[in-house]
């Protein structure tokens, strides 16, 4: 990094340390090549490295620099799930499972040290990863606890807890730094509880702002529930990290499903800002404003899909645009300075829950597709027609990438109280038609082209970098593509499926590509000529 | 050379089945009793209460409670619900609750009850029960789905469906064989849990529903059997003789040909209407 970082560190010091670690918040604002500071890289959410020297020319000679398989008590397979996307920030790793964190050597993969949370009876579905302030490391656990480490030691600062773990709030979310805001969202929709997307202090913990993803008494938005309590209860939860328009000032973020989550009888309304793609400005609070792709859901299509800020030309004229591959199964393309739509479209041609849209370019529900006792048929499945694995946009070729299944299921009602609670309701998965990735045209939301899955989940994580190149997983492997036209360029079978996004990043010249599977990092170089 | 033919008795697990994407939280759903009012027996087993507690409890509820804060304890005219009452879910083994169930909240209109602590213990079991059976999907039961009309489904499934299925053959006493929950799930897909979605599965594979593959050389020769493992790199099956075969693929070498016998279940996802399926079902639930 370029910028004088003893000035930083001089500030933090207080105990033995290694040099050069810390992370200035003002690094996020830039497109790294050095160093992969954040959950998506950079703030855009685009997952797309300007790096060359891993190319379509010479992908085929990538090769395994070093593997290593990390586990709680140090070796052996633990059961362990890698589902963060790691940071790399001066030639060190902090990555993540539920209750642990690791910092590891990026040129080896030795373990430098290894946190574990003390045991709780929070939700282990998986975490996100951390957030890097200085030299401070930002985690949440699975009872709802803000933890902040010593990047340096592993050693923790403080805790302070996010959300009450006995409401069954379960936090898995890899935390946002912007300016000194630790953004913090939290999840878990098992007992209608208030969602809320929370600022922390760096240093201190204490809150900075919350904002509830349901309005409260007087509000913008009551309208849109039967009353306060059915609002107060209504969930929607912001459960992926968000990203950022430093010049807007907004954080841009998705939020969940609305509860009771299939039995929609006591909420009668568009449940806002359930389903939504909000715009929050980070130093308030305040939402700027909402677009909602999925009113009064009942469908569990949270819409937390990564929002893609992209720089683009619409009818001749440059855009500030934020697209989304929405779990529902539409695309929407929105200008972020307003949340006005763009385009709304479905990208999967199964989604048969719609009436067609409303004014604002929202999808009008079907309300003969809501659950129901005997069973509806709806594609696609609360899984969704991609979930929160991570899309890449390429401004080279001005498509954005998305893992996608054609899925179907049976929607059943399960509580038929007039005060239904919890889920209210369950789906049974019925096949699907078929599961690919898709590579989809910004402007229009049309794909471009398509790679169709011989098998296994087409809901994966992608990354793509100016040296032509996608990557991506299918199974246990690890494939590149040629971003333009799909073309397979390379492949690699791990030992497992990769299980968070690919990063890639330059250290000592040479550029890697790392990914996780599993309880396991993989690190990929081109070999030079000697 | 492209590909190469590898001969192995090692024996591969098949893994043609999806890997499953990730739901956001929670679990499965499997059968039970009726939801709406009670908790299921899976329900009672996961809150790890004493159902004895419990089904005192409940009746002590009913008589004492119920009245105000509904049946179900989801609350009533004027009286919170428990379910999501904040106070309940901090409870542990009665810490919160007993001091309101022994003094009443005057203040806010809740009369003091007449309990014996031992009651008092009874109903704290009973709640947490319910908090549980809220909060955890896999309790969830689902309902009656034989709602259609057999007829329109005979018409239908006799249109649709009689190329390959009869009343007379293999669907001979099928009713008899599953639910009819089982049953809507396992005609709808046969293959069990293959898709998305939360919901419990159908049940194990029928012999009938093996996927085969049949793989050509540029020779000529081919090899036929059920499918292994196949993705854009390689493709496996085992032979008639049990014979493991696995072949590299690169883009249309070697010609491989995948046959699902289910394909035609999942070709008809996007033309059933709700009420072809819940036809069929109540047709289908006739042929006991």
């Amino acid at each position: 990094m370029k910028t004088p970082r003893f000035l930083l560190l001089a500030a933090f010091a207080t105990a033995p340390m290694l040099l050069g670690q810390a992370l200035k918040p003002s690094d996020l604002l830039k497109l790294p090549t050095d160093s992969w500071p954040t959950y998506n890289g950079d703030y855009s959410g685009r997952r797309f490295s300007p790096l060359t020297q891993i190319n379509s020319s010479n992908v085929h000679t990538l090769s395994l620099a070093w593997a290593t398989r990390f586990a709680p008590g140090g070796g052996g397979r633990g059961g362990v799930q890698i589902k963060s996307t790691p940071l790399m920030v001066n030639g060190i790793l902090y990555f993540t499972s539920p209750n642990h964190v690791w910092a590891a050597d990026a040129r080896t993969g030795r373990e430098l040290w290894h946190y574990q949370y003390p045991p709780n009876t929070g939700s282990t579905i998986g975490n996100r990863g951390v957030g890097m302030y200085g030299n401070w490391l930002y985690f949440e656990s699975p009872d709802s606890h803000l933890i902040s480490l010593d990047a340096r030691t592993g050693n923790p600062r403080w805790k302070v807890e996010i959300a009450d773990p006995k409401l069954d709030y379960t936090s898995t979310v890899a935390p946002v730094v912007v300016g000194n805001h630790i953004i913090a969202g939290i999840g878990g929709d098992h007992l209608d509880n208030p969602g809320f997307l929370q600022s922390r202090d760096p240093e201190t913990g204490a809150l900075q702002w919350k904002w509830w993803t349901t309005p409260r008494k007087g509000e913008p938005g009551i309208e849109t529930w039967p009353d306060e309590y059915s609002a107060a209860h209504g969930t929607g939860q912001a459960w992926i990290p968000g990203t950022y328009d430093p010049e807007l000032n907004l954080y841009i973020v998705g939020t969940g499903n609305p509860n009771p989550v299939m039995a929609e009888k006591s909420r009668k309304g568009d449940n806002l800002y359930t389903c939504s793609i909000v715009a929050i400005n980070p130093d308030t609070g305040k939402m700027v404003w909402y677009f909602q792709p999925s009113p009064h859901d009942t469908h569990d299509w949270d819409a937390v899909e990564t929002p893609v800020l992209i720089d683009g030309v619409i009818d001749g004229q440059p855009r500030k645009l934020v697209a989304q591959a929405s779990r529902n199964g539409y695309y929407f393309l929105l200008d972020r300075a307003t949340g006005r739509r763009i385009v709304s479209t479905p990208y999967i041609e199964t989604v048969n829950w719609a009436k067609g849209f409303d004014a604002k370019g929202q999808p009008i529900p079907d309300p003969a597709k809501f659950p129901a006792v005997d069973g509806v048929l709806v594609s696609p499945s609360s899984n969704g027609a991609t979930n929160w694995q991570a899309p890449s946009f390429d401004p080279d070729t001005g498509l954005l990438y998305v893992g996608t299944s054609r899925s179907y299921s049976m929607y059943y009602l399960t509580d038929t109280d007039d005060r239904p609670e919890g889920w209210g309701g369950l789906d049974q998965g019925v096949g699907d038609g078929g599961n690919a990735l898709l590579a989809i045209d910004y402007r229009t939301g049309k794909t471009v082209w398509r790679h169709d899955w011989p098998s296994g989940s087409g809901v994966t994580h992608m990354l793509t970098t100016a040296g032509k190149l996608l990557f991506t997983g299918n199974g246990q492997n690890l494939i590149a593509f040629d971003p333009a036209n799909g073309k397979i360029l390379w492949h690699a079978g791990l030992m497992a499926a990769p299980s968070a996004g690919a990063i890639t990043y330059l250290l000592d010249g040479k550029q890697y590509l790392l990914v996780a599977a599993a309880d396991g990092l993989y690190a990929f170089t081109v070999n030079q000529a000697r | 050379m492209l590909f190469r033919k590898l001969t192995t008795l090692l024996f591969v697990p098949a893994v043609f089945s999806l890997i499953g994407q990730e739901p956001t939280f929670g679990g499965a759903a499997r059968g039970g009793v009726n939801a709406a009012a009670n908790a299921t027996a899976a329900a009672l087993a996961g809150s790890k209460e004493d159902p004895a507690a419990v089904e005192r409890g409940s009746k002590l509820y009913a008589s004492n409670c119920a009245g105000c804060h509904g049946v179900t304890g989801r609350g009533g005219a004027g009286a919170p619900d428990l379910v999501r009452s904040v106070l309940v879910l901090d409870d542990e083994k009665g810490i919160l609750i007993a001091p309101v169930l022994r003094n009443g909240r005057p203040d806010q209109g809740m009369p003091k009850p007449q309990l014996s602590e031992a009651q008092i213990a009874d109903i704290v079991a009973w709640m947490h029960v319910q908090t549980y059976a809220a909060g955890h999907r896999g309790t969830y039961a689902f309902l009656d789905v034989v709602t259609g009309d057999p007829k329109k489904g005979e018409t239908y499934f006799n249109a649709t469906c009689q190329s390959c299925h009869s009343e007379a053959g293999d669907l001979k006493g099928i009713a008899s064989r599953y639910e009819p929950f089982a049953l809507q799930s396992r005609w709808l897909q046969p293959r069990g849990g293959r898709g998305g979605g939360r919901g419990g599965r159908g049940g194990p594979a029928s012999p009938r529903s093996v996927v085969t593959v049949t793989v050509t050389l540029r020779s000529g020769e081919s090899f036929s059997g059920p499918l292994e493992r196949i993705d854009d790199f390689g493709v496996s099956l085992r032979d008639s003789s049990g014979e493991y075969h696995s072949f590299f693929r690169e883009g249309a070498t070697p010609k491989v040909e995948v046959h699902d016998p289910l394909k035609a279940h999942l070709d008809l996802l996007g033309k059933y209407t709700d009420a072809d399926i819940h036809n069929v079902t109540a047709y289908l639930v006739t042929l006991k």
